[in-house]
């Protein structure tokens, strides 16, 4: 009997028709495609992104050079050289970030005593040759002036869950 | 449509004497090849669209309108890409064995007819040819592997000539019924066998279901499209005989695999469901055109291998070969003789 019951089902190509029959029905189903330039999908508020250093509100850049993000960096991407500025604090004169090498894990923003050192949610960026993409300590600097408001407003956010 | 062809005719033979055959052959054969290549362009579109949908996605839609200018972009990138020859490769091989691919997918289009009398030749032995010509398409294949020197291209091109050979014979098999059906091997007269009141129902697909089944898939698998793609199967064997290949030798793999596809399609179209027939033989429909009614037909079928391989893993090598050797060939020897038997009965109308 349940070879009679195989037979007809393997000529009678009842399994392949259902599987058409599904193809078929998504043929016309709504199209999920996200148009990416055009559209964007939702992003998150702890999205890491390209890298930024922070000031505090005075202009004073927060790193104190204590190389926490270096040590902890996985991908060895950054390297910080530091000295003692004129007033006596312990400061970088070198941070810089290896984009190529980065997996932006975000390990360096969590190790961060002073939040310095964040990851913002901007994913847009490329480097045009060699070298474009890695990140100077002026550069992380100047991306944390353009973007404070966000990244400000993202740990905000984030502050009641840590 | 045959007035014209013949005021056409006589008109170049007055004016270019003993000229004029080859200039009409010419013509015939560019009326011919380079719509293929044109439907090859945008069958490829196509199928990008179709699985995309099928998929959920849209597909491309970036260069032109509904990225209708996709396939001219890719054939121009293609034209442009260097033509690496590997260094342990045989050089002559190498370059002719994608010609070898293409040749016989558009030669076998010289028996195709479109209408009644519009073939570019009205062979006697059409059936015979269309055999020979769509069997040689496995040369290009082993060559091209053999010639690649490199071991995925010449395990694909084993599978695909172990593929090809068995799936011939079931082909041939059910071709067999459709001749004994027509009693013809000109395939204008078994287009015009299928004609009937019964219109659709006079079609040969009828009698002969299992073959016109057995004939598709069998089709699947002779132009080494999915499921039946072990030949090329880019997921195990990289992408098969054809790996060592780039730029223009490429696409003329490509051009010779969806030119097969469309051969096929025509084929199927005329030897089961009436060619250039319209389904019914009533006033609005047998004013349009035959070759409309050709063309609709084969839509159809294209249409279906996308479906296919949108939709089917692919086989196994070993159920490839159960499916071709212990399945489709006993089916189609039995069927051989149901339709021998059908047709001493009174019971056989078509």
């Amino acid at each position: 009997m349940e070879m009679i019951k195989n037979f007809f089902k393997t000529f009678l190509l009842l399994e392949l028709v259902k599987g058409m029959a599904l193809t078929g029905r998504y043929f016309f189903a709504r199209k999920i495609t996200v148009q990416f330039p055009e559209e964007k999908t939702p992003q998150g508020f702890r999205f890491r992104g390209l890298h930024a250093q922070r000031r505090y509100a005075s202009g004073e850049e927060r790193c104190i050079g204590c190389k926490l993000c270096e040590a902890i960096c996985p991908a060895m991407a950054i390297n910080i050289e530091i000295a003692e500025r004129a007033d006596g604090t312990r400061r970088t004169t070198r941070y810089d970030i290896d984009l190529t090498k980065c997996i932006f894990c975000g390990f360096c923003e969590e190790s961060c005593p002073v939040d310095a050192i964040v990851e913002t949610r901007v994913l847009e960026y490329h480097g045009e040759k060699r070298g474009d993409l890695y990140y100077t300590k002026t550069m992380l600097l100047a991306n944390g002036d353009k973007l404070e408001e966000q990244i400000a407003g993202d740990r905000a956010v984030d502050a009641k869950y840590r | 449509m045959m007035e014209l062809l013949q005021a056409v005719q006589q008109i170049g033979q007055d004016l270019l004497g003993p000229a004029w055959l080859p200039v009409w052959t010419v013509a015939k054969i560019l009326v011919i090849v380079v719509p293929i290549m044109l439907t090859v362009a945008y069958l490829t579109l196509a199928e990008r669209k179709v699985i995309g949908f099928m998929q959920i996605r849209i597909g491309p839609n970036r260069v032109g309108p509904y990225g209708l200018l996709q396939p001219l972009a890719d054939g121009v990138k293609l034209l442009f890409k260097e033509i690496i020859i590997p260094t342990g490769a045989n050089k002559a091989l190498f370059v002719a064995a994608p010609v070898l691919t293409l040749v016989p997918a558009l030669a076998a289009w010289a028996v195709v007819p479109f209408d009644v009398g519009m073939a570019v030749s009205n062979a006697n032995a059409g059936l015979l040819y269309i055999l020979a010509m769509t069997s040689l398409g496995v040369y290009g294949i082993i060559i091209a592997g053999w010639a690649s020197n490199s071991k995925y291209a010449f395990l694909g091109a084993l599978r695909s000539a172990a593929q090809i050979v068995s799936y011939e014979i079931a082909m041939g098999f059910a071709l067999v019924c459709v001749l004994m059906a027509s009693q013809s091997m000109n395939l204008g007269d078994i287009v015009q066998g299928q004609q009937s009141k019964a219109g659709l129902f006079g079609w040969y697909f009828i009698p002969l279901f299992p073959m016109f089944l057995v004939y598709l898939i069998s089709g699947v698998a002779e132009t080494n499209r999915a499921p039946f793609d072990v030949a090329e199967g880019e997921s195990e064997i990289v992408a098969g005989f054809h790996v060592e290949y780039s730029g223009m030798t490429f696409a003329l793999f490509f051009l010779a695999e969806y030119a097969n596809m469309i051969l096929i399609a025509a084929l199927t179209s005329i030897m089961f469901l009436g060619g250039w027939l319209p389904p019914f033989d009533v006033a609005p429909l047998n004013m349009i055109p035959g070759l409309f009614w050709l063309l609709a037909k084969m839509s159809v079928i294209l249409f279906l291998f996308l479906w296919f391989r949108a939709t089917f893993p692919r086989y196994r090598y070993d159920q490839l070969m159960r499916l071709g050797w212990k399945v489709f060939i006993p089916l189609t020897l039995v069927w051989v003789a149901v339709v021998g038997a059908w047709m001493q009965t009174p019971f056989w109308l078509w």
